[in-house]
């Protein structure tokens, strides 16, 4: 016998529902006057600094229909690769940018879409440098547990092949799944939760 | 917020036994929506120990309290008036700070005020059904609500949702975000329930349980529930071969 350890447990995750927008996006799904505001509609102001872009997609099921209940998060550094947290360190980021985003699918078309900024890149734990990306938490009805996931930018690509993340996806043909398609300042970006084209989820 | 320092350490591994599995066919939308390959482990870099934190200054002052912040002036939500309260903690015991704690349900009859619901339960014209708070300093949160009623949906013939209180949940790391759901002492769905059993633990059921609490009711006023909420802890970064900044 040893000493017990005496850590808790995380409390066990359960689906959002078809309704999670009446918590997280109330305005969005018509309860007024509740809030001023959906909470991570807006990402920059007239001040961010940056390159700005938009960021759009789809979350499709097995059968290749799109989600129309899912809800996104963001999460990226800022232009120059510093986060919006009390945990960054290293510098302190653009006050004018949140780094964080979430936006619910269209309820006919399942599209979401993000007003945001190129972020630069940041380190990995060892010092090498990650390529610049985004990092993405989808819920939504029928999903038991958020998945994340990330985001990366197509024509890095001297960055992407060197990244520490997407070094480690055994199975080559699947990075392109992590990789957005670009079109000027547009980038779309379709997640697939299972099949031939399932996206690479992460563990983290 | 605490005076302390920031925490910069990676966080506890998620126990992916202890959660739900993705695939649970019990609960019917889970068998297309669930990824079939397996995930890909890496240790926590910079981008999932940090996030995003909101202060205690853009709450409102009625978001916490859902009897009335939709409601008409002078008027207050129908229901079973009650306080639900806890602690958000992390894995180590240690209060979580300063974290957004998000809610949402259905009225006292089990009707969301949601497009997509057709129960032919009524609205309450005085009750919207979201709220928000941020946990103080040593992490404890309340607010006031109605307690919500149960509601059928279409997963099998005749399936009933316990009653139940959705939570969205900050916490200091990307890595922490968890959407869970609270269910109440004594309810006799909770057993039934296929979501509640895409948790195969019972234990980890028990810990999505508030109990009745006597001792925190406002007499004459309000009964109430106690529901502690537990996140990822993080590591220590004392003996880390990190290589701070760049």
């Amino acid at each position: 016998m040893a000493q017990p350890l005496d850590y808790l447990k995380e409390s066990p995750s359960q689906t959002a529902g078809p309704y999670v927008h009446i918590g997280c996006l109330p305005n969005f799904c018509g309860i007024a006057g509740v809030y001023p505001a959906d909470l991570g509609h807006s990402m920059v102001n007239a001040r961010t600094r940056g390159e700005r872009i938009t960021l759009s997609g789809r979350i499709i099921d097995g059968t290749g229909t799109p989600l129309r209940d899912a809800m996104v998060e963001i999460w990226q550094a800022d232009a120059a690769g510093l986060y919006n947290s009390p945990s960054e360190t290293r510098g302190t980021a653009d006050p004018d940018f949140t780094g964080w985003g979430r936006q619910a699918a269209d309820p006919e078309t399942g599209l979401w879409r993000f007003e945001t900024i190129r972020p630069g890149p940041v380190p990995f734990p060892d010092g090498r440098l990650q390529a610049p990306h985004i990092s993405v938490w989808i819920v939504a009805r029928g999903i038991n547990l958020g998945l994340n996931t990330r985001i990366y930018f197509p024509e890095n690509e001297a960055a992407n092949a060197a990244d520490p993340v997407l070094s480690r996806i055994e199975h080559k043909n699947r990075v392109p799944t992590l990789i957005a398609r670009r079109d000027g300042a547009a980038y779309s970006h379709d997640i697939h939760l299972q099949g031939d084209a399932e996206t690479v989820f992460l563990d983290i | 917020m605490s005076n302390d320092a920031p925490e910069t350490g990676a966080f506890f591994a998620r126990d992916r036994e202890w959660h739900p599995k993705p695939l649970t066919p019990g609960y019917k939308t889970s068998v297309l929506r669930s990824p079939q390959k397996a995930l890909l482990s890496f240790d926590n870099t910079i981008s999932e120990i940090t996030g995003p934190t909101f202060g205690h200054s853009m709450l409102g002052e009625l978001d916490n309290d859902l009897i009335h912040n939709f409601a008409r002036n002078g008027e207050s939500a129908i229901g079973e008036r009650i306080v639900v309260h806890g602690r958000l903690l992390d894995e180590r015991g240690r209060g979580v700070a300063g974290a957004l704690l998000e809610f949402w349900q259905a009225n006292a009859g089990g009707r969301y005020r949601h497009k997509r619901d057709g129960y032919l339960a009524p609205l309450d014209p005085n009750f919207g059904g979201c709220g928000r708070t941020v946990t103080d300093e040593r992490g404890f949160y309340a607010f006031r609500t109605v307690r919500p009623g149960p509601y059928p949906w279409p997963n099998g013939p005749n399936e009933w949702r316990p009653a139940h209180i959705h939570f969205s949940v900050f916490g200091h790391g990307f890595a922490q975000r968890l959407i869970t759901q609270m269910y109440f002492e004594g309810d006799p769905l909770i057993a039934r329930c296929p979501i509640v059993r895409t948790i195969n633990d019972p234990a980890a059921i028990c810990q999505l349980t508030a109990a009745l609490d006597m001792n925190a009711t406002v007499p004459m006023d309000a009964l109430a529930y106690k529901f502690d909420i537990v996140l990822r802890g993080r590591r220590s970064t004392l003996f880390e071969n990190r290589l701070e900044g760049n």
